[in-house]
């Protein structure tokens, strides 16, 4: 274990700061009988990009779709900005400003590629009723979106789906952002694209947790967690990110 | 070849019902797949409303307007039938979703009270619903928040909307001593609405004599299908609706408070059957039982034209209708009168309105058996999900 001393820690084990943006603690989330979250305890400070790590099936999904509340947890609990939003639907989530980018993009097939992006506005008070023009900044980050405004999302390419979906969450103004294997299965020159995006993202102030299985875009987080079997069993400064972690947590 | 335009008319005047009929239903079916059974008794309130209407200004004050009274029954018709939706979903269809048979057995109960309530309403019975209603949703809130959580709540619940239902019909039963008040509004009988004059007339086009009423039918279709092409294509609500139905927890992660959306679907699609509900007042006498005519034929439509897609509403309820009538009237005698003798009798067979039906609905199984996703099929990952 190298629960090393950045983030000061309580006498529990549980990381605790007044910085705290994104405070996960004991979490426990079934899918019907099957215990798939142990305890989990997570921390994002504020401005901060952490990473989880972990193979296939650990349960870093499951962790993420609880924090948005797709999933409600059997015990626990999720605290956002000092607040508790364990018991709050996905929606009212959105609008306290996170963010999320989920594990195969979810792009809305039948939209066209501006419709997709004007969702991203929903978050905001007043929605797209008010918010009727795409803010440009998205196509200075991903300039691919602007020739295919009227596309429709499903006939993307995975890695131009993938931009649409880290666009249309950052237009909700989100405070933290939640992707989730952002690069799984797209061809490595967008691969780049995504993680000079999600340099420029933090580079804002913007915090992000992001799950990932690239290891030099795992190094470009501040903190890393290490899931197992539903648990946290690692964490650290992903400075100290040591070769016999990568081999044991990585699937690569 | 004027029997051929007469024909056609025909068939698109009965096609424009059916698609009026069906419109709301694809919307709250086809968009959202809740199966409501209730959707022709939807319409019996329109035309029940219409009815209401063109007695209110048959005399008194407004009765200047009565001529446009159907024009203004439009409107009142899609709020009532609209609103009487949205009850229906806060209360029974919420908390049934992804649940379609006890949706089904659920509407279809519903069906029979709304029936049954145009039958026996009067004065006394509506001050006593009203009453047992605002008292059943309201009293929860005078209790103390924490009893709401415990585990005994729902016997709490239950035990205020008895207390509801209890003094509402004491009340009703009170009321009830005034013969006026206790005298029924509609009755179990057909009522009887009157087109105006100006739609009673028909205007003569090649050869063709068109009833206005029927071309007043197929107006009205064709700016409702406008209408919520509009509504759904390029309002700010539109979109949400059709974001929620091709993906609902995406949706819901991106702000979209999902529930919102899901009522007024289904509000818009209720109101929309209100509204054919008024056209079908212009086709003939109307009763409490109306609706059965219509649901059938109404799922069948959407069925056949493809969960999902309002082109395929269009095209199925107009197919229908032609084929219908085309079938029902006998015209392909007259048409090519000189046709072998089997055929002709084999069509002689069929050419009455209920046996083209069966003849129709014949051919739309055997088609589901080919096409079971109907004549335009969505396509992409909507399908699976
Ligand atoms: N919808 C589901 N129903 C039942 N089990 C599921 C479901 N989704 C995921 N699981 C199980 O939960 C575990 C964790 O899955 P997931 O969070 O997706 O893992 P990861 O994202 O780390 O690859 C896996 O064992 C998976 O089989
Ligand atoms: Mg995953």
């Amino acid at each position: 274990m190298t629960n090393a001393a950045v983030l000061p820690t309580n006498s529990l084990g549980i990381v605790h700061a007044d910085d705290a943006q994104l405070q996960v603690s004991g979490l426990n989330v079934f899918y019907g009988e099957s215990h798939i979250l142990r305890d989990v305890d997570l921390t994002v400070p504020g401005g901060k990009m952490v990473c989880l790590i972990g193979r296939n099936g650990v349960g870093k999904t499951t962790l993420l779709k609880t924090v948005m509340g797709l999933l409600r947890q059997r015990s626990g609990r999720v605290t956002f900005e000092g607040q508790e939003i364990s018991a709050l639907p996905p929606h009212r989530r959105a609008k306290a400003h996170i963010g999320y980018v989920p594990q195969g993009r979810e792009i809305i097939p039948q939209l066209t590629v501006r419709e997709n992006l004007l969702l991203g506005y929903e978050a905001l008070p007043g929605g797209m009723g008010r918010h009727r023009h795409v803010d440009p900044f998205v196509y200075e980050l991903f300039p691919v979106l602007e020739s295919f405004l009227e596309r429709r999302g499903g006939d993307l390419s995975g890695g131009q789906q993938q931009q649409l979906a880290i666009a249309r969450a950052l237009l909700g103004k989100p405070r933290l952002l939640l992707l989730d294997e952002p690069t799984e299965g797209i061809q490595p020159s967008v691969v780049l694209d995504i993680e000079r995006a999600v340099r420029q993202i933090t580079a804002t102030g913007i915090s992000v947790l992001l799950v990932e299985q690239h290891l030099h875009f795992v190094r470009q987080a501040d903190w890393y967690y290490a899931m197992q079997k539903g648990g946290v069993v690692a964490s650290g400064p992903t400075s100290e990110l040591s070769k016999a972690v990568v081999d044991r947590f990585l699937s690569v | 070849m004027t029997s051929l335009l007469d024909t056609l008319f025909n068939g698109l005047a009965i096609g424009s019902v059916l698609m009026l009929a069906a419109l709301g239903l694809a919307v709250v079916f086809g968009l959202m797949g809740v199966i409501n059974m209730a959707h022709g008794e939807l319409m019996m309130l329109g035309a029940y409303t219409t009815y209401v209407v063109q007695n209110l200004l048959k005399t008194g004050p407004l009765q200047a307007l009565f001529p446009a009274y159907i024009l203004i029954a439009i409107p009142l018709a899609f709020l009532v039938s609209g609103l009487a939706g949205l009850v229906l979903e806060k209360t029974v269809i919420r908390r049934l979703y992804g649940r379609p048979l006890e949706t089904l057995l659920a509407t279809w109960g519903v069906s029979l009270i709304l029936q049954q309530l145009v039958r026996s309403v009067s004065t006394a019975f509506f001050i006593g619903l009203v009453l047992a209603l605002v008292l059943g949703l309201g009293l929860p809130r005078f209790l103390p928040a924490a009893w709401l959580r415990q585990r005994w709540s729902p016997l709490l619940k239950l035990g205020s909307w008895l207390l509801a239902g209890g003094l509402g019909i004491a009340l009703a039963a009170l009321a009830g001593q005034t013969r006026q008040l206790r005298l029924p509004w509609f009755s179990a009988r057909n009522i009887e609405v009157t087109a105006p004059q100006w739609l009673r007339g028909s205007i003569e086009v090649a050869g063709v004599t068109m009833p206005t009423g029927r071309l007043f039918i197929i107006a009205l279709t064709a700016l409702s299908l406008i209408a919520v092409h509009w509504f759904l294509q390029k309002s700010v609500w539109g979109i949400r609706i059709r974001a929620v139905t091709q993906n609902r927890s995406m949706s819901s992660c991106l702000g979209i408070p999902t529930d919102k959306v899901d009522a007024l679907s289904f509000l818009v699609g209720s109101g929309l059957a209100g509204v054919a509900g008024v056209a079908v007042t212009l086709l003939g006498s109307v009763g409490p039982n109306m609706g059965g005519n219509y649901i059938v034929d109404c799922f069948m439509v959407v069925v056949l034209g493809g969960v999902g897609k309002l082109l395929g509403t269009v095209v199925a309820a107009l197919g229908i209708g032609i084929l219908s009538y085309v079938l029902g009237s006998g015209s392909l005698l007259l048409l090519w009168p000189q046709m072998p003798a089997a055929l002709n009798s084999l069509i002689t067979f069929f050419a009455t309105t209920s046996m083209a039906k069966v003849l129709v609905f014949m051919l739309i199984v055997a088609f589901l058996q080919f096409r079971p996703a109907g004549l335009f099929p969505q396509k992409g990952r909507m399908v699976e999900a």
